[in-house]
């Protein structure tokens, strides 16, 4: 290990120079050092651990679920208790959860893996987690004040229009959309611009790692998806609201056209979430084969056709309400390509580990069930392109076991694998082999027990969203067994937990790079200093800390009394100019409350558009505010 | 990993007896029509030739773990691989879209069987009304939760919707086809066999989206004549005292203002229509068994069964309890 302690050349402790770098990187102390932060390790890690939180929440309300579909005629739930329960969980896994999770890690892991500093707007990237806690917060206020939506994750109209759901619920939920996404257009923007703009000089880019890729893949794909999501709840809330007659069809609106904008949101969201767990994938697969992927330029393809493809397939969501024959084959053939893209990964991933030497720890351990589960899931996926199967197994469990395969077997495996993997890097401690092999066997177990036994409930019938069943139906055995298994996986998911604390305090020291990986994260100390590294790298190839010591280069030159990062050129990454990024500011945090109180105001009372406005423009005013000379700013 | 292998054998043969278990009267599984048998015969052929692929992905995977080997294949060697198992993915998808699309044309070919029985499916939170259109107004039947159709013969619904979305799905028949307000949805069904199919609501579409069935009793020509010919006929005349008593009951509450009989007063639009309410196998859509105790229950305290239910909680005194329930049960 000691081999690779020092990859690149260093500034010696107690160097001048070093107290300089450490002080123009430092954060404030107090609470409003805190609310200032912009550094992007901080950040990240305020979207991890308030995305998990969620995962939590949301874990809860699926047991509850699952516990009361356990028996037939089941009363433990009323149906008004149960739909709130269901459309809080779609809504919390997908808004709240896996987007930001994965959003959360990016921002953590990408300055490091492209040799900065920081991400290209440090400033952004606060104001995006204060708006997303603010959606979060939102959100939850309704659920813990008896106004919890309960019109379904996807509020269909007319279901969730002024007639049928009166009162708030719908309008929290549709608000909190506006939120996230605003939330997430910000993190997209700055990822680009960071992958852009801010790699290490000469890694061009056919060198950018495969998570980097996913990564901007994921990042345009949020660009052209999350708008029609928030165009899709403003016209639900207007119509709500304001009695606009988008899509209230008691007004001539169309409820099909919110369906349509929902779901060319819908389905590329699901790519969103699973593109970023493709790259964990990439990153553990290379460092534990200890090789280089097999066919890079395949999986970069794949990568990017996944991205546009995802665009194309969004009517298989809405098959039932009839669609002439050829639009029914373009959206079948569509959605069946998909597969040619994750199948080709797939298969540069088995070959890998095929001709790789392989070492198998924890983290593989989640790529091997990801493997499973979501080639599993993958081919239900093929059957549900199909029209005719579809008509059958549309909105019955089937699909529910389909997604939870592609979801939790295609995200969450890889995301904990991920977690297993960078932890040392962001805590300086490897996390507990042994409990984490005993928690991936229960995770992995648990799963299959409570999700496979769906596909077939879906098959004998058994709809979605219902909050009970009649016992002469017959689906009772199988329901209590996915009950049972839903328990494991909330033993599974408490193993994580304790592993992360007892690893937290007790976890062997990591060093920089104790998987003796490829990327230039591992290059930084673990954990990471707010500046990352004292001398930026250069990549000299695809797998810059695998080159010989003496091939490994920094850049020099930087001044370390301020925040200084190299801006290289787009295609080939030569070194371009230096960049000052701004330091703390308090400014984000008060722009989201000025947002907040325009956004959460109008769900009661439109004229708070206005008075938002307002304010947020006193906001930004302070947030853009000249300050010369940039040097004095540390 | 191979101490697991044993048991996959063990679970399969679980899940299967678990399965077995299901009722087989709303399965897609178990076709009883033209169009879900198409269905079924693609089902099974997806089911056996992505279940062949996810072995072998399986195995090949396992493979890399038990290999171990120190020094690489050449990496020609590999691409080559990757890119012929790509290429077999294409393929295998290109069949598989063929056969979709070869099902789904012959699905939809079925609708073109002359003389079609239209029966207009309309959805209401939470219950279905079945109205049997005919170009004579006397011969229009209006029904609701259950319907008869013969057997042999093609039946166009037209769906629509009084208040949300609703889907109507009996899956021993055929998919799903969406009912939506404003528009007026089409889907062809036909049963080969005479049977009881049950089948239920599959859009999600508000508080007792759980409790939205529905029977489809294909039955052979004759008999389905007969059972039209007693559903157009106004309600019977009460027989005895008693029955006289229930149908006075029926008509003084506010029953009427939301449920028809035919040959009575009673002619409200809002609830399903009571003409042959006897005949019906269950009550509630679908919720519970018609039996007088059920409708007892039903009647007194509806939010009970079906929390949240449209049907109002009318204050029936005691003694007019027993004879109303006998009259209705006599509406066959």
């Amino acid at each position: 290990m000691s081999a690779t302690q020092d990859v690149f050349p260093r500034i010696p402790d107690e160097h001048a120079e070093l107290s300089l770098l450490d002080r123009a990187w430092q954060n404030g102390r107090g609470i409003f050092g805190w609310l200032s932060v912009t550094t992007h390790h901080a950040i990240g890690l305020r979207y991890i651990v308030t995305a998990f939180i969620m995962l939590l929440a949301g874990g809860v309300e699926a047991l509850l679920m699952r516990t009361q579909l356990a028996l037939p005629n089941s009363t433990l739930l009323g149906p008004d208790r149960y739909n709130e329960i269901f459309t809080t969980h779609g809504t919390t896994m997908m808004f709240l959860f896996a987007v930001p999770v994965m959003e959360g890690m990016a921002i953590y892991l990408v300055p490091m893996i492209c040799g900065t500093r920081n991400v290209a707007f440090p400033r952004l990237n606060a104001f995006g987690y204060w708006m997303f806690l603010a959606g979060v917060l939102f959100l939850y206020w309704g659920v813990f004040t008896n106004a919890a939506p309960d019109m379904g994750w996807f509020a269909y109209s007319p279901l969730s229009g002024p007639q049928f759901t009166p009162g708030k619920r719908t309008d929290y939920w549709a608000q909190m959309i506006t939120f996230t996404e605003v939330s997430a257009l910000c993190v997209a923007t700055e990822l680009i611009a960071t992958i852009f703009k801010m790699r290490a000089p000469r890694m061009s880019l056919n060198r950018i790692p495969l998570y980097v890729w996913s990564i901007l893949v994921q990042s345009f794909m949020v660009i052209f998806a999350m708008p029609a999501v928030v165009i899709a709840s403003s016209y639900l809330l207007s119509d709500r609201t304001v009695a606009t007659h988008f899509v209230n069809p008691a007004e001539g609106g169309d409820p099909l056209m919110y369906q349509h904008m929902f779901w060319f949101f819908g389905h590329p969201e699901v790519y969103i979430i699973f593109l970023p767990a493709l790259g964990f994938v990439s990153s553990i697969v290379v460092t534990n084969a200890r090789r280089a992927i097999v066919g890079y330029p395949a999986m970069v393809l794949s990568l990017v056709a996944n991205g546009f493809i995802a665009f194309g397939l969004w009517v298989h969501h809405m098959f039932a309400t009839g669609l002439p024959q050829i639009g029914e084959a373009y959206f079948t053939a569509s959605s069946m390509m998909i597969a040619i893209t994750s199948g080709v990964q797939i298969f540069c991933w088995l070959a890998t580990l095929w001709s790789g030497n392989v070492r198998v720890n924890t983290a593989l351990h989640f790529v091997y069930g990801f493997l499973v589960i979501f080639v599993l899931g993958g081919l239900t996926g093929v059957m549900l392109a199909s029209v005719p199967l579809d008509l059958q197994v549309h909105d019955t469990f089937f699909v529910v076991a389909h997604f939870h395969y592609v979801l939790i077997g295609g995200a969450l495996f890889p995301l904990f694998g991920a977690f297993y993997h960078w932890f040392p890097k962001m805590t300086g401690r490897l996390m507990n082999e042994r409990l984490g092999r005993i928690n991936f066997w229960v995770l992995f177990i648990g799963f299959n027990v409570t999700f496979f036994p769906l596909h077939i409930l879906g098959l004998r019938g058994m709809p979605r969203r219902i909050y009970t069943y009649l016992p002469e139906m017959g689906w009772g055995p199988l329901n209590l067994l996915a009950t049972i298994g839903a328990w494991i996986i909330a033993i599974g998911g408490m193993l994580f937990i304790v592993n992360f604390f007892w690893s937290r305090r007790n976890g062997r020291i990591a060093g920089h790079n104790p998987w003796e990986a490829a990327s230039l994260e591992w290059a930084a100390a673990s954990p990471p200093k707010n500046y990352n590294f004292e001398f930026l790298p250069v990549a000299t190839s695809r797998y810059p800390l695998w080159a010989q010591p003496e091939e490994r280069t920094v850049v020099t030159g930087l001044r370390n009394d301020r925040r200084e990062v190299l801006v290289t050129t787009l295609m080939e990454a030569e070194p371009h100019h230096r960049y000052v990024l701004p330091g703390s500011s308090i400014w984000p945090f008060l722009t989201a409350i000025t947002v907040t109180v325009g956004f959460a105001g109008s769900v009661f009372n439109p004229w708070y558009i206005v008075w938002g406005s307002i304010l947020s423009g006193i906001a930004l005013t302070g947030w853009f505010w000249p300050r010369r000379p940039l040097e004095l700013e540390p | 990993m191979s101490r697991w292998a044993g048991l996959g054998p063990v679970i399969a043969a679980l899940f299967l007896t678990l399965a077995a278990c299901a009722t087989r009267e709303q399965s897609a599984l178990d076709p009883a029509g033209p169009q879900s048998g198409k269905i079924a015969a693609l089902w099974w052929f997806f089911f056996w030739l992505l279940g062949v692929i996810f072995v072998l992905v399986m195995v090949v995977m396992l493979w890399t773990l038990v290999r171990r080997e120190q020094t690489g294949t050449c990496e020609p060697k590999l691409q080559r691989t990757v890119t012929t198992a790509s290429v077999a993915t294409v393929i295998i998808l290109l069949v598989l879209l063929v056969a979709s699309i070869t099902a789904g044309k012959a699905t939809a070919d079925l609708a073109k069987k002359p003389n079609p029985l239209t029966i207009s499916v309309t959805g209401n939170q939470w219950w279905w009304q079945f109205r049997y259109l005919n170009s004579d107004p006397s011969q229009v039947l209006t029904t609701a939760n259950e319907i008869h159709i013969p057997v042999g013969r093609s039946i166009l619904l037209q769906g629509q919707s009084n208040d949300v979305i609703h889907s109507f799905w009996a899956p021993n028949l055929h998919g799903k086809r969406d009912l939506i307000p404003s528009r007026v949805t089409t889907e062809y069904i036909e049963a080969d066999k005479p049977g009881i199919y049950r089948g239920q609501c599959a859009e999600f579409c508000g508080l007792q989206h759980a409790h939205m069935a529905f029977y489809v009793i294909a039955e052979p020509a004759g008999k389905f004549n007969a059972w039209m010919q007693a559903q157009l006929q106004p309600s019977l005349e009460p027989a005895n005292p008693v029955l006289s008593q229930g149908q006075r009951a029926f008509l003084n509450y506010a029953c009427v203002y939301c449920h028809q009989v035919r040959g009575t007063p009673a002619a409200g639009q809002n609830g399903p229509d009571l003409t042959h309410f006897g005949s019906r196998s269950t009550i509630a859509a679908g919720t519970l068994p018609n039996t007088p105790g059920n409708l007892g229950g039903w009647i007194l305290n509806p939010q009970r069964i079906k929390p949240g239910t449209k049907m109002a909680t009318v204050a029936v005194k005691p003694e007019d309890l027993q004879p109303m329930i006998q009259y209705l049960e006599s509406l066959k």
